[in-house]
């Protein structure tokens, strides 16, 4: 199943898709643009992972990890589907990242790989934008980078494993304004599912709502306020995001 | 919105924490109760905010990999599974390293903090706590793996809230932490290269704090190391006391070590 979270009418509400638009649990059916969207699920820990793609990895010369590059986000970054992200004027490549969403469904602690993905609830699109003018070198990737306010798209929908067919072969591709900029297959991932949840688990507790973003594949290009950023992933819908400007945030 | 009135604090075994005055909160922990992490917002570490850290690096600052000194905060996040309260037992991973005990005064947003100008920022702080932000000991701090930070209990918070009214002078504090009864550490936040008002002004300028957040002053250069056995007390002034316990994994798993 498919389920989203909404505002619409001065609530909160649970939706699906619907063929006519989206439904809301009070029975509603309303078109996509008459809702705010919010995150599909109010998201725990958000860990992300770095370099975690083949060639990605091969992309930026980087040699083989001793163990995954993992860093954490706080929950002020996260937004929801068709929101906008905010591009600095004095930045010169902001780029996104479009990303499988892993969200954590039962307790795990000292998980074995092969019992891993008992512990997945499902799988949402996310698309986790940097600014590489910001990077410094202590605690890579430093949060001015990668903790933005608006700088974590998620969504639109939280889908139960049990409904995609198989996480290791989903492709993602983001577009630009309608150009197809970012391709790759979660068969790539350097480190997979079941490594990351064994991983994390060895030495800290995972709890239901904690949401782990796998990585980006190659193909990230500059962008520039007023794209349209789209991120896809095979059966899991499309995440639509917009870039603003300073002005649009009342900076000069 | 956060709000306390006087010391908050939450005795491990009761639903709801208490909203107390000094004196009811120290006759509370002298009946040597445990206490749960007072807050359950987002908890964010600061490094490298300590004159003496900086010193301490020197001209590596300006070699690889870091290539040039630090222009915005250094932050990380204490995920939630870290949090704890007073007389926390915390596991050491591996008692050959030890784990350091960050002493750092603990700034707790009241209200939504976005783009605070210094002169405003005391406005949005509730009021203050001790951080024990613990730590595996690691040299580098270039890229250094999450399982240092974010392991089980390595936040312990508390034991008290004190409300910002009680606390006029938050850039002056002197921070204190004993090992096993004996006072082996000290600090002040007056040694900080960003004071509590220019901290949050520049982390608010790109990420939004919300009430009930916490966000460390720093951890102070030289921090201690304690080993399995060994109890840490920290301090700030008269504000009660917070003591964590460092224990081997077999004892948490209810085992004879």
């Amino acid at each position: 199943m498919m389920r989203g979270r909404v505002a619409y009418a001065g609530a909160i509400h649970e939706a699906w898709p619907d063929a006519n638009g989206v439904r809301l649990a009070d029975g509603r059916v309303r078109r996509e643009d008459e809702l705010v969207w919010l995150a599909p699920i109010e998201v725990g820990t958000i860990f992300a992972l770095g370099l975690n793609y083949a060639e990605h990895a091969k992309e930026l010369q980087f040699t083989k990890q001793e163990e995954p590059l993992v860093f954490l986000k706080g929950p002020g970054t996260v937004i929801g589907h068709r929101g906008v992200t905010r591009r600095p004027a004095d930045v010169a490549f902001m780029h996104y990242e479009c990303e499988l969403a892993v969200v954590i469904g039962r307790t795990a602690q000292d998980v074995k790989r092969e019992n891993a993905m008992r512990h997945v609830a499902g799988y949402m699109i996310a698309n986790d934008y940097a600014i590489r003018d910001y990077l410094e070198n202590y605690y890579r990737p430093n949060l001015r980078v990668k903790n933005r306010d608006g700088g974590t798209v998620l969504g639109p929908w939280f889908v139960d494993a049990a409904d995609v067919e198989n996480v290791t072969q989903l492709e993602l591709r983001t577009f630009v304004n309608g150009t197809l900029q970012q391709r790759g297959n979660t068969r790539d991932l350097v480190t997979d599912i079941p490594a990351l949840i064994e991983y994390l688990s060895s030495f800290m507790t995972l709890a239901p709502g904690d949401v782990i973003l796998t990585g980006t594949p190659e193909g990230i290009v500059n962008v520039n306020a007023g794209d349209e950023v789209v991120c896809e992933i095979d059966g899991l819908g499309r995440l639509v995001n917009t870039i603003a400007s300073d002005a649009d945030f009342g900076r000069v | 919105m956060f709000a306390l009135a006087d010391h908050l604090l939450h005795p491990e075994g009761t639903a709801l924490p208490r909203d107390v005055d000094a004196n009811a909160a120290a006759a509370l922990l002298a009946r040597g109760i445990a206490c749960r992490a007072p807050v359950n917002g987002a908890v964010y570490g600061t490094l490298l905010n300590d004159r003496a850290a900086l010193n301490a690096l020197g001209d590596a600052l300006h070699a690889p990999p870091y290539k040039a000194p630090p222009q915005a905060p250094v932050l990380y996040l204490k995920p939630r599974n870290t949090l704890a309260g007073h007389r926390a037992r915390v596991v050491v991973p591996d008692d050959a390293l030890g784990v350091e005990v960050g002493a750092s005064l603990g700034i707790v947003i009241g209200r939504t903090a976005t783009r605070l100008s210094v002169a405003r920022a005391f406005d949005y702080i509730a009021g203050y706590t001790l951080v024990a932000d613990l730590s595996v000991p690691h040299a580098s701090v270039y890229r250094p793996s999450v399982r240092f930070r974010a392991r089980d209990g390595f936040c312990v918070i508390g034991p008290a809230l004190v409300a910002a009214r009680h606390v006029p002078a938050p850039d002056d504090l002197a921070i204190k932490v004993s090992l096993n009864g004996r006072e082996i550490f000290a600090a002040s936040t007056a040694s900080s290269v960003r004071k509590v008002a220019q901290l949050l002004a520049d982390v608010t300028d790109f990420m939004t704090l919300g009430a009930g957040d916490v966000i460390t002053l720093g951890v102070p250069y030289g921090s201690p190391v304690a080993h399995i056995g060994d109890t840490a007390t920290l301090s700030i002034g008269t504000w009660p006391p917070l003591d964590v316990s460092f224990i081997d994994a077999r004892e948490q798993a209810g085992e004879q070590p």
